[in-house]
């Protein structure tokens, strides 16, 4: 795990937000590792910190009430979090893109898609009016949007979801950055869209060699896109692996289960499995691993110590001390 | 579009009939008549009530009355009971009087709200923003007779410059100079007092509404893609809070008469407040009537006008 | 092991009721604390206001005259020799000064406090009635449609009422027993009617001609283009000056806003899963609606009218200092200001101890308005 191999390293990360008298440990101690070329996955149930973790890489945490606690994030080498927003303004958009969740709230309404594009490209580079016009149409025909130079007068609400969520990813790619945090792209489109959108993220991830960091709940897509995967809970990563050790050999009762609530072919017309109980309130978290009072391996240990990463094989590691070997 | 245009205009005018009725209801059905203004006045005699009331129709019915004022109205043969001037000259000279104070305190108004809101919304919670929030709500909450008072005082005992009526009487063989800073005084008091609480109101409004924008997720994607916060804020947060302002634009139009008449009363400043004023005080019906069948007119007009401009603004609203 | 159960089975944070929840957030807000708490002391103030200075011999007698003893300064001590017994103030002291006619100020403040807090109230109260009862048809039944007939018969009705009481009694009476009798025939008209084939016109008078939904809104549109404060100079200057003509003069013109929101709040209910299973379970209209939509609505409205509240105290406050507020011999802080300002430099309390008191009463309103409408929205508890 040494730097120069990394594109992205981020190391103990804790972001906690305050609220009246209580504090909640959205993220506390991640780390995982991207290196360039490949694609990431952080899966988790919804509330189990995986957008507060990407939304930190960027310093884009709402403070207050979020605030960072400690760790580290290296990006080549420069840890993000000491620098200033002015040095900070030049990462995001032109090194690090994000690609948001809900592509109808994330367009400005009032702008056109042209305008929404190139304006990444106006701040980080010294573009002709004309040669901006051209990168935007390219970019828009490089995200599959039919007949773009017209469509770069549109309104975000003159799209459909899908392209919506197109002009997106062409936005995100605009200045050719290193990385690409992907928050639940797909989540907000129908299932047809998602299957497009995902392709398409693939594509342009082989094509352009970049790296993406695809944060997702759902597993099918994990399985379709991701070299490595991280799997959250309560804010802590529990499981990593490449997605073959994930799948094929999971080692923490969490992933077990929830790769057993996967509908699959082999358990047809049986009851989906499901995990008992839900996540737990990020501000009552209970002692030692979070996950014990819904492990059905949970041994006593596990009520007051918080488990170490154990090493499984090659990169594969789990927080898991009952399931070890 | 057209047709939006058509019908929004036929609805306006169906509106303004039913307010013209329901004013003239509200005169004529109160009680009391305006030829007993002055009963004990000795020289009112039963013969010049009868002569009173025949020459404006009050010995007909009720809804021929009505048609006898509306048809003066628009022909502009009205005439005040208590001078027998035209009323639509009346109204116009009053008119001009009050558009400087109109004017300056408009300008005032959308010159100071819209920076003092955006600071507030975008340092919220700092030291400016409770102190920006404190004084709104006490300019809010000021009576406005009094506030004027204060300011009297203060301008009067610090400064010793007249400031009641439009300009200080007996100066007019002064130079120049003199007069212009004379009027400019008197202008500025009234102007700034009917100001404050538009200001006041108006700043909370833009604050909230800045708030509301900013924690939208346009502007986190604008961020992300590394703008400089003065982009982030008056480009892509500013563009879309300043909608609804849109339609606030067309409203300031009927400012021009309903909030004027106590300030224009402590000034003596003869504006259209200090007519309409005075008319309910003699009960000058034709006047009251034709000053809330203008400012019926001026509301609609402004309304009209804002959705015209909510039009061309909001990209989302086509039709 | 109970820990281990506990955060099994509840895993959210501990429950709070909503008036808890919210009074937890309405706590932090310090101005809106204090606003509340002097509020409390002014209602206070007012009540006991109201007892000490109404009745035969009043404690504290706020119409008093002492022509020798005028414009006296604050805290000033009477003259003991050139009083009758029962003039000497009962504190003893001109607490707040005395007036042109050498009342005592401070018993005429606790009788105006009165005044200010009741057409507060009143008025708010009917704009709020008002503004419910409308929004809650138009929202409700606005689908609904009004029918010709129906119509026709409500014209006929108001002009026989208003002939009636303009004098013109047979025309008035005749108009109004047809009306009655049209009613009456309609109720019956099923049982009449039920086998007969009805003439091309009484189908179109039966036909739905406009929602009541439209003409509320229009009614609301119509009333929007007064000039509030010109209208209710206007219809208090008309009206036989008394204090509860004012209280329902503004209370009367200030209902539409709350019409306009309760309606689009029901709008919205109305489409709501709750608002439907109500239905399917056979509750009726009058329960739907004042059992499962109102307590969703009426929060919103409870706070814009401690706002309302405000503006109706400066309003009234504006028409006493025009003078045409509550007559003479019953002092309120309007015409006390409205009385004191030709005295303005010889004696500057007349103005500025009733301007301070309606500007810090206003205030409180207005603070706590504000306190309780941010508890109330979810959008600014999120970001804390």
């Amino acid at each position: 795990m040494t730097d120069s191999k990394n594109l992205l390293s981020v190391q103990d990360l804790k972001v906690y937000f305050r609220a009246k008298d209580q504090v909640a440990r959205a993220v506390d101690g991640v780390s995982f590792d991207i290196r360039p070329g490949e694609t990431v996955c952080l899966v988790g149930e919804s509330g189990c910190g995986k957008t507060v973790s990407a939304l930190t890489i960027l310093r884009l945490i709402p403070s207050p009430p979020g605030e960072i606690m400690g760790g580290r994030v290296l990006f080549n080498g420069v840890d993000l979090l000491d620098l200033d927003e002015t040095d900070m303004q030049k990462i995001r958009g032109n090194h690090i893109a994000m690609v948001f969740q809900e592509p109808l709230t994330s367009l400005n309404p009032v702008f056109t898609i042209g305008d929404q594009i190139g304006e990444g490209i106006t701040i980080h580079e010294q573009v002709e009016p004309e040669e901006l016009r051209k990168r935007c149409v390219q970019l828009l025909r490089d995200v599959g949007i039919p007949s773009p130079e017209q469509r770069l007068k549109d309104y975000p609400h003159q799209l459909s979801g899908g392209q919506r969520q197109r002009v997106m990813i062409a936005m995100a790619l605009a200045c050719n950055p290193d990385l690409i945090i992907a928050d639940e792209p797909t989540t907000a489109l129908d299932v047809t869209v998602q299957a497009q959108i995902l392709n398409l993220i693939k594509s342009i991830q082989q094509k352009a060699s970049m790296s993406v960091l695809y944060i997702t709940h759902d597993l099918g897509v994990v399985a379709n896109i991701a070299d490595r995967v991280n799997v959250m809970y309560a804010g802590v990563i529990v499981e990593m692996g490449d997605a073959y050790q994930i799948f094929q050999n999971p080692r923490h009762p969490y992933t077990k289960g929830l790769l057993a609530a996967l509908p699959g072919r082999s358990r047809r017309g049986r009851r989906l499995h499901s995990i008992p109980g839900a996540v737990p309130n990020p501000a009552f978290k209970p002692p030692g691993c979070p996950f014990h009072p819904r492990c059905s391996f949970a041994i006593e240990t596990c009520k007051t110590r918080f488990p170490e990463m154990c090493k499984h094989g090659d990169g594969h590691l789990s927080r898991c001390p009952v399931l070890k070997d | 579009m057209f047709s939006f245009i058509g019908r929004s205009i036929v609805q306006k005018i169906i509106t303004l009939f039913f307010v013209s009725v329901v004013s003239f209801l509200i005169i004529h059905l109160a009680p009391g008549e305006p030829s007993q203004v002055d009963p004990m006045n000795p020289k009112f005699t039963p013969e010049m009530v009868e002569r009173f009331q025949k020459e404006f129709h009050l010995d007909k019915p009720l809804y021929v009355q009505y048609l006898y004022f509306y048809r003066d109205l628009f022909t502009g043969k009205i005439v005040s009971w208590k001078d027998s001037q035209s009323v639509l000259t009346k109204i116009w000279e009053r008119f001009l009087n009050s558009l400087p104070l109109f004017i300056v305190g408009t300008i005032l108004t959308w010159t100071l709200s819209f920076p003092v809101g955006i600071r507030s919304a975008i340092f919220r919670g700092g030291i400016y923003d409770r102190s920006a929030t404190f004084v709104s709500y006490l300019l809010i909450s000021i009576p406005g007779f009094f506030f004027a008072y204060i300011l009297i005082i203060l301008v009067v005992t610090t400064l010793h410059v007249p400031v009641i009526g439009m300009e200080t009487f007996g100066l007019g063989a002064s130079s120049w100079g003199t007069t212009l800073m004379d009027r400019i005084w008197h202008l500025l008091i009234p102007s700034v007092l009917g100001a404050t609480g538009g200001i006041a109101v108006l700043s909370r409004y833009v604050r909230s509404q800045m708030l509301e924008v900013e924690g939208q997720d346009y502007v986190r994607t604008a961020k992300a893609k590394g703008l400089p916060p003065e982009q982030v804020h008056y480009k892509h947060a500013l563009r879309n809070a300043l909608l609804p302002f849109v339609t606030m634009f067309g409203l300031i139009l009927p400012g021009l008469i309903g909030g004027s008449v106590i300030i224009e009363s402590i000034f003596s400043w003869p504006g259209m407040g200090r007519m309409a004023y005075e008319a309910i005080l003699a009960r000058d019906y034709p006047v009251i009537l034709t000053v809330n069948f203008v400012a019926a007119v001026l509301v609609l007009v402004g309304t009209f006008i804002s959705d015209l401009l909510y039009l061309v603004v909001d990209p989302r609203i086509r039709l | 092991m109970t820990n281990t159960q506990q955060t099994l089975e509840s895993p959210l944070a501990p429950k709070q009721t909503r008036l808890e929840e919210l009074w937890e957030l309405f706590r932090q807000n310090r101005l809106a604390i204090l606003g509340l708490i002097i509020f409390l002391f002014f209602l206070i103030t007012a009540i006991i206001g109201v007892i000490l200075t109404s009745g035969q011999d009043p404690v504290f007698d706020p119409a008093m005259i002492r022509l020798q003893e005028k414009l006296l300064p604050p805290l000033t001590r009477p003259n003991i020799e050139t009083l009758q017994p029962a003039e000497i103030p009962t504190l003893g002291i001109y607490l707040l000064g005395t007036d042109d006619l050498g009342r005592d100020v401070f018993s005429r403040m606790l009788q105006g406090a009165w005044v200010s807090l009741t057409v507060g109230f009143v008025a708010v109260g009917i704009s709020v009635l008002v503004g419910i009862f409308m929004g809650g048809i138009a929202g409700y039944f606005g689908q609904g449609h009004l029918r010709y007939d129906q119509i026709i018969i409500s014209c006929v009705l108001i002009t026989g009422g208003i002939l009636l009481a303009l004098g013109t009694t047979y025309t008035g009476v005749g108009l109004l027993v047809a009306g009655h009798i049209y009613i009456f025939f309609s109720i019956f008209s099923k049982k009449i009617l039920a086998r007969r084939t009805l003439p091309k016109w009484f189908n179109l008078l039966h036909r739905g001609a406009i929602s009541i939904d439209t003409i509320i809104m229009r009614a609301v549109d119509i009333m929007l283009c007064f000039p509030t404060f010109f209208l209710i100079l206007t219809v208090v200057a008309l009206l036989p000056a008394s204090m509860y003509n004012i209280m329902i003069v503004i209370g009367l013109t200030s209902w539409m806003g709350t019409t306009r929101f309760v309606r689009a709040e029901f709008l919205s209910l109305r489409e709501q899963d709750f608002v439907t299973a109500a239905k399917a379970l056979g509750v009726g209209h009058f329960r739907i609606i004042f059992r499962h939509m109102m307590p969703n609505a009426i929060a919103p409205v409870l706070v814009s009218s401690t706002i309302g509240i405000a503006m109706a105290i400066l309003t009234e406050a504006g028409l006493s200092f025009l003078g045409f507020g509550v007559p003479p011999p019953h002092a309120t802080w309007g015409n006390i200001l409205s009385d004191g300002k030709r005295f303005i430099f010889d004696a500057p309390w007349l103005t500025f101890i009733p301007g301070i008191a309606i500007l810090i009463v206003v205030l409180c309103f207005n603070l706590f308005g504000e306190g309780l409408r941010d508890a109330l929205n979810p959008k600014l508890r999120e970001k804390g």
